[in-house]
This record gives C-alpha cells, sequence and structure tokens, in this order.
C-alpha cells in the first residue's frame, strides 16, 4: 500500500517536472466567453443541448419520486459543482483554470442529472461573473454538462465491470472527465476557427494544447477531491448510496443499519 | 489504512498540486480571457464578438467577492450534508445498542 502511493507520487513528480520542460508559458482555459462563438456554431450548441436537459429533468425528476430522501445528496452532488467550478486554481502552465466537479453526481446520480446542475452552474457564472456567456452556453454546457458526463459514466461502469476497485473508479472517471471537457472546449473553438493552414484540426490541436495541459493537474485534484467525498458518503450515507445502486454487494461495508428514517 | 490517515494523505496530494505550481514558477496565471481572444484573433483577423456579457462585475474585486461567495455558498451546503449524515449515522448507530 505504502510503496505504491510512493509509486505514485514519483509518477506525479516526474509528470509535473515533464510538464515544466515542456509547456511554454501563458497558456489559459476556461469556459468559451460570451459572444466568441459566431452566432451559427452559438445556435447550433443551444439546439445540441436541449434534448439532454429535458432528459435531464426527466431523470431527475424521477429519481426524486422514488426516494425522496435522495434531495439533499442531489443538492449536494450540485454544490460541489458549484465550488469546484469557482475556483479557479493555478496550474503549472503558468495559468489558471477550474476543474467542473460533475464527475460526483455523474457516479451518483447519472450523466443527464449533471447536465442540468451544470448547467444552473453556468448561468449563476455567465450572469453574474461574466464569466462564460449565454450565447456561449449552450456550447460550454454541452462540454461541461454532457460530454464530461457522459464520459466519467463510461468510465465508471467500464472500470465496475472490469472489476476495479471503486476508488479507482471514481478517480479515473471525474478524472477523465473533467479532461475530456476541456478537449471539447478545445473542438468547439477548433470548428468555429479553423486556421488558415491545416484547417479544424491545426486549430483544435492548438487550442487543446493550450486547454488540456492546463487542466491536467486540475483533473488529477478533481479526481482525488471526488474520491475523498466518495470515501466520506460510503461511510456515512451507505443507505442513500444504496438506493443509488454506487455500490454493488461486495464492496459494501457489512454494518447493518437497522433503524429505519 | 485508517479512513483518516488515506483522506488526509489525499488532501495532501491535492494541496501540493495546488501549490507547487505558484511556488516553482514564475508566472502570472492569469485566467485570461484577454489571451483567448488574442488567440481567436489570430486565427480569425476580423473575428469580433457578437453579444456583450449583460452585465460585468464592475471590478475585480467585485468580481472576486463574488467567486467567493459562490464557493463558500457551495461548500457551506457540502459540508452541512457531510455532518447532517454523519449525526444521523451516529444516532442510528446508537440506537442499535
Amino acid at each position: 500500500m505504502l510503496s505504491g502511493k510512493l509509486k505514485k507520487i514519483g509518477l506525479l513528480t516526474a509528470y509535473v517536472m515533464a510538464i515544466y520542460i515542456f509547456i511554454p508559458n501563458n497558456a489559459y482555459a476556461m469556459h468559451i466567453m460570451e459572444g466568441f462563438l459566431p452566432f451559427n456554431w452559438a445556435a447550433f450548441w443551444w439546439i445540441a443541448m436541449i434534448p439532454f436537459v429535458i432528459a435531464g429533468v426527466r431523470s431527475i425528476k424521477k429519481t426524486v419520486t422514488l426516494h425522496p430522501s435522495l434531495k439533499m445528496l442531489l443538492g449536494m452532488a450540485g454544490a460541489f459543482a458549484f465550488v469546484l467550478s469557482a475556483l479557479k486554481i493555478p496550474s503549472v502552465t503558468g495559468s489558471s483554470s477550474h476543474p467542473t466537479g460533475v464527475g460526483l453526481g455523474t457516479i451518483l446520480f447519472g450523466p443527464t442529472a449533471m447536465t442540468v446542475l451544470g448547467m444552473i452552474v453556468l448561468i449563476f457564472q455567465a450572469l453574474l461573473l461574466a464569466h462564460g456567456g449565454i450565447t456561449t452556453l449552450g456550447a460550454n454546457t454541452f462540454s461541461m454538462g454532457i460530454v464530461g458526463p457522459f464520459v466519467s459514466y463510461g468510465i465508471y461502469k467500464g472500470c465496475k465491470k472490469l472489476g476495479a476497485p471503486l476508488w479507482l473508479s471514481v478517480f479515473l472517471s471525474a478524472t477523465l472527465g473533467d479532461l475530456m471537457t476541456y478537449i471539447t472546449t478545445s473542438f468547439q473553438l477548433g470548428l468555429a476557427f479553423p486556421a488558415a493552414s491545416g484547417g479544424v484540426m491545426a486549430s483544435t490541436l492548438k487550442f487543446m494544447g493550450i486547454f488540456a495541459f492546463t487542466q491536467l493537474p486540475l483533473a488529477i485534484s478533481e479526481g482525488i477531491l471526488t474520491v475523498l467525498v466518495i470515501n466520506i458518503l460510503s461511510a456515512y450515507s451507505q443507505k442513500e448510496l444504496g438506493f443509488l445502486g454506487v455500490f454493488t454487494g461486495k464492496e459494501l461495508p457489512i454494518k447493518k443499519q437497522g433503524v429505519k428514517v | 489504512m485508517k479512513s483518516i490517515t488515506r483522506n488526509g494523505l489525499l488532501l495532501t496530494i491535492v494541496f501540493v498540486l495546488t501549490f507547487a505550481p505558484l511556488i516553482a514558477r514564475k508566472a502570472e496565471f492569469a485566467g485570461s480571457d484577454a489571451q483567448a481572444e488574442q488567440a481567436i484573433g489570430s486565427l480569425d483577423v476580423n473575428y469580433t464578438p457578437w453579444f456583450k456579457p449583460l452585465w460585468k462585475p464592475p471590478s475585480g474585486e467585485v468580481e472576486s467577492f463574488l467567486f467567493a461567495l459562490q464557493a463558500a455558498l457551495g461548500s457551506g451546503f457540502v459540508f452541512y450534508f457531510i455532518g447532517y449524515s454523519k449525526g444521523k449515522h451516529s444516532a442510528s448507530k446508537r440506537d442499535q445498542q
């Protein structure tokens, strides 16, 4: 166990050093700013977002009607995304970005539920903080509330199927979901602003070099924090996690919870 | 490993990941929407944003206040929930005995 930890710390150090050597200064990474997608693309992502929002509202309604006691946990998942996306964290590339925090809710409530919660967070930031934007809400929701959560969900389910331990499934799911959010943002910008030579791919790669590397350490932090919260939840909220099917029998710590609340 | 040690270790890693760049690197750590504008400008010289934010925080102070408020509200609820769950958990354990 301890040697595994040391190995991980070693790997992290090597990664950080590699980043320092290879990545130049002054990268940036954030949501797409207000007005910075041409009208057609802004409209396209808005339309693409809508079916997922509808599915999300349905899925949340269903969860809450089936298990009213899960409302608080749902609020907590939203609050987690709310905090994490408020924290602009410095990254090794010399610029700052923020995690998305949607991995946790995805693992608990499924991907479309997080489309709705992610969108709410984005609306708040667009209206009150001039961060992101209303015209770019569709694109930003698509990356943070649709691609991110669906990737997280796929990885989480896949890892569990392969028999990976819960912490590893949660970590990979949250980390890669976070990373994919910003890779999607790069694609969205690349599609809207193809480079004169090399077209969409060239400019996507340009944006990706900027976005993805800044995001990497933050994504790892988000993965770790999500594992932490799941650890805490599995100690104190076993019943709720049981409703949500987070545990498959063998992981469930055997402690009878006789009292019905 | 005890869960408190384990969670403590995890937090330490996050702490290092977050603060190491500040110590190890001289940079502005700009969130830099301005730089994003530049990158787009270099790809499409004629692009002008066609929509402005409806409201902008009037100063950096107001903006950081709002970001801090967002973080405080969020973490407030997260920790309320954790405390609530913990209390419920130990109460139901006590009832069993």
